[in-house]
């Protein structure tokens, strides 16, 4: 029970004036993100991350977990009023809810997908503040060699779970660890990868390049396909509301799974994105009305969002307690932390116990009146697509370079965080995965250090990843996932034959 | 030029993978070749500093090497990573905003900032000057009340504001 007298504690913090106005300027923020074009939970909240210097270490955290939630909220309201997906985890949310709205049930798919996504999180937040306790106390034990494994396994899942090549996954991770290598190398004090130039001497910074792959590069897109906003009406009264909430409690079953796939996937580094359309696949699969899925199902707008919100929210588990991030987002959350001065880690729940349970405290509350906000203000965020689109991507763009800028008050950065946007806009294009880049970039050093640490130890031999139960099945579990593409590719193979 | 089903032309989407795949295994090349330069073996304090530089880069050489024959065994299907008129919709806003990025050297954020806005009301969104001026000027505005008065975070600044005394 002494998680329950940390999170009262936490609630205390979270109360605090400064920090309740914090979490509604947050959330309001966040949704704003959410629904432009360009502008995503990961960058958002990169562009904001300089600005947060002068708070407190919590009251920043609530500030951007904030954004974040926002962010998911917000994701939903364009994809089904505009058939847009503000957010790549939104884009399961149009197959049935741009359909329900064109239908006239704007309203109905608007509650369910807000609904869903509290629910989600609030499974999630659950999980998180009684299981991150016993993962960081668990976590106390481990060594170099085992926070290596950690993060070998996070980096293997991602591989294993990759729904398109394996390989341009592993291109795009390894990119990542290259780009996260260039600069001063902190053990021997010696130049890596700067060629010469000062410029990269700093290294590449994760926000800058957070904000170009993610950024402007969402810009290049948008442009090309000729963004054309034709929406619809999104008004939620108080009886639609209640009718849908009606009617969700008929599909709790698929809330509830929706939420434990979500959760499931924040966990492991797959993220919101794959969450929400495994979900979307499961719910298809497993209804009677399977077939009608597509053309405005409500359960087809529950299902991704549930588990979107889900492991949006528990992203944050890992990286509270190993300093592993669950999600792009949550990797910058992370570099946050860093560039405040604290230890990712399990020694947070130590020695920053305010900062921890604030935290988790502020997820309760911002999850609630992030939902009040949503339903209520819908309308209003709506009209912000109605802006034309040449004036939303000047600002996002200035906004863009600003947030850039600021990192490390270098106008070099905007420079590469143009460069990163084109780089951004071709990966995309060509289905490979940013988010491993992302977290290889903001996990490179920590990834180095350990592996350099744990061979320190065992003066070079690898023997020291499979020295004790722990730390070799958690590398055996590693290399699994690291090998199920090819497993599974052996065993299609062999069903292929068979049937032939 | 491949052409695309429903007519048009532009850039095959075998070429920019073809592309993209080449240019990752070039880093993967400087990445090997400086992590040769620093050493990649051990030193006394552990793997030397160019260990990771060298192995990651080796798999990115893998992984990019894959990718690369991958694209190059998959036969010409016409398919497009972009047309030309959308590429030209691309280059519209890409061209302006590397041009806004060399400005801001120049004349500072904020001047660039509104050129940037005015460039695109006027260029693209076919506003007229009395509807794009204020929105330019209420941007800057916005943008330094925030960063230089409240949160006091100095962005680059040129001749204008300098003439102006800041």
């Amino acid at each position: 029970m002494s998680e329950l007298v940390a999170l009262l504690h936490g609630f205390t913090i979270a109360l605090e004036p400064t920090n309740l106005a914090l979490m509604v300027a947050g959330i309001v923020l966040g949704v704003l993100i959410g629904v432009l074009p360009g502008l995503g939970g990961a960058n958002g909240v990169a562009i904001l991350l300089p600005l947060t210097f002068t708070l407190e270490p919590v009251s920043a955290i609530i500030l951007l977990s904030c954004i974040y939630w926002g962010a998911l909220f917000g994701g939903a309201i364009t994809s089904i009023l505009f058939n847009i997906p503000g957010e790549p985890w939104s884009v399961a949310t149009t197959f049935d809810g741009y359909p329900m709205a064109q239908q006239g049930r704007a309203a109905e798919a608007l509650t369910a997908a807000f609904t869903s996504s509290f629910i989600g999180a609030f499974v999630a937040i659950l999980l998180v503040t009684f299981v991150s306790p016993l993962v960081a106390g668990f976590a106390l034990r481990f060594g170099p060699a085992e926070f290596f494994a950690v993060m070998f396994l996070a980096f293997a899942s991602f591989i294993g779970f990759s729904s398109g090549s394996p390989f341009k996954t592993m291109a795009s991770m390894m990119l990542g660890f290259l780009l996260a290598g260039v600069g001063l190398d902190t053990v021997t004090g010696q130049l890596r990868g700067t060629f010469g130039s000062t410029e990269l001497m700093r290294g590449f910074h994760f926000l800058v390049v957070v904000i170009g792959l993610f950024g402007i590069s969402e810009i290049l897109q948008s442009i090309e396909e000729g963004l054309a906003f034709r929406g619809r009406e999104g008004r939620i009264d108080l009886r639609a509301v209640l009718r849908t909430w009606g009617e969700m409690l008929r599909h709790r079953a698929i809330v509830l799974r929706s939420a434990l796939i979500g959760c499931w996937m924040g966990i492991t580094p797959a993220g919101a994105t794959p969450a929400s359309f495994m979900s979307y696949g499961v719910a298809r699969r497993l209804s009677h009305h399977g077939a009608e899925f597509g053309r405005g199902r409500i359960e087809g707008v529950i299902a991704p969002e549930t588990a979107a919100h889900a492991a949006g929210t528990s992203a944050l588990l890992p990286m509270l307690t190993l300093g592993i991030p669950g999600s792009p987002t949550a990797a910058v959350l992370l570099g946050g932390l860093i560039m405040w001065g604290l230890q990712p880690g399990p020694m947070l729940f130590v020695e920053q116990k305010d900062f921890v349970w604030g935290l988790i405290a502020s997820m309760y509350l911002g999850n609630v009146v992030g939902l009040a906000i949503v339903l209520t203000a819908v309308p209003w965020f709506a009209a912000i697509l109605r802006i034309p689109f040449p004036i939303i991507a000047a600002i996002v763009l200035v906004v863009c370079a600003i947030g850039a800028y600021t990192v490390n008050n270098a106008a070099f950065d905007i420079v590469l965080m143009l460069i990163f946007g084109v780089l951004g806009y071709m990966m995309k294009k060509l289905d490979y995965p940013l988010a491993p880049l992302v977290l290889a970039l903001v996990l490179g050093d920590r990834t180095e250090q350990s592996f350099r640490q744990a061979l320190l130890l065992s003066e070079g031999s690898f023997s020291i990843f499979f020295s004790n139960a722990l730390v070799s099945s958690i590398m055996v579990l590693g290399l699994v996932l690291l090998l199920w593409p090819l497993f599974a590719r052996l065993r299609g193979g062999e069903r292929a034959r068979a049937s032939a | 030029m491949p052409q695309f089903a429903g007519g048009g032309s532009g850039i095959a989407q075998r070429t920019m993978e073809i592309l993209l795949a080449s240019l990752m295994a070039a880093i993967a090349g400087l990445a090997i070749r400086e992590g040769l330069r620093l050493g990649n073996g051990w030193a006394f304090d552990g793997p030397e500093a160019g260990y990771f530089l060298f192995w990651i880069g080796l798999l990115l050489l893998v992984a990019s090497t894959v990718n690369l024959l991958r694209a190059l065994a998959r036969p010409a299907d016409g398919r497009l990573f972009a047309s030309w008129p959308r590429l030209l919709l691309v280059a519209q806003v890409l061209i302006p905003a590397a041009l806004y990025g060399a400005a801001i050297f120049l004349v500072g954020i904020y001047a660039a900032s509104a050129a940037l806005v005015l460039w695109f009301m006027r260029g693209l969104g076919g506003f007229s000057l009395r509807q794009a001026v204020p929105v330019a000027a209420a941007l800057v505005l916005t943008a330094f009340l925030l960063f230089e008065v409240w949160f006091l975070v100095p962005l680059p600044k040129g001749p204008v504001e300098h003439a102006l005394g800041f």
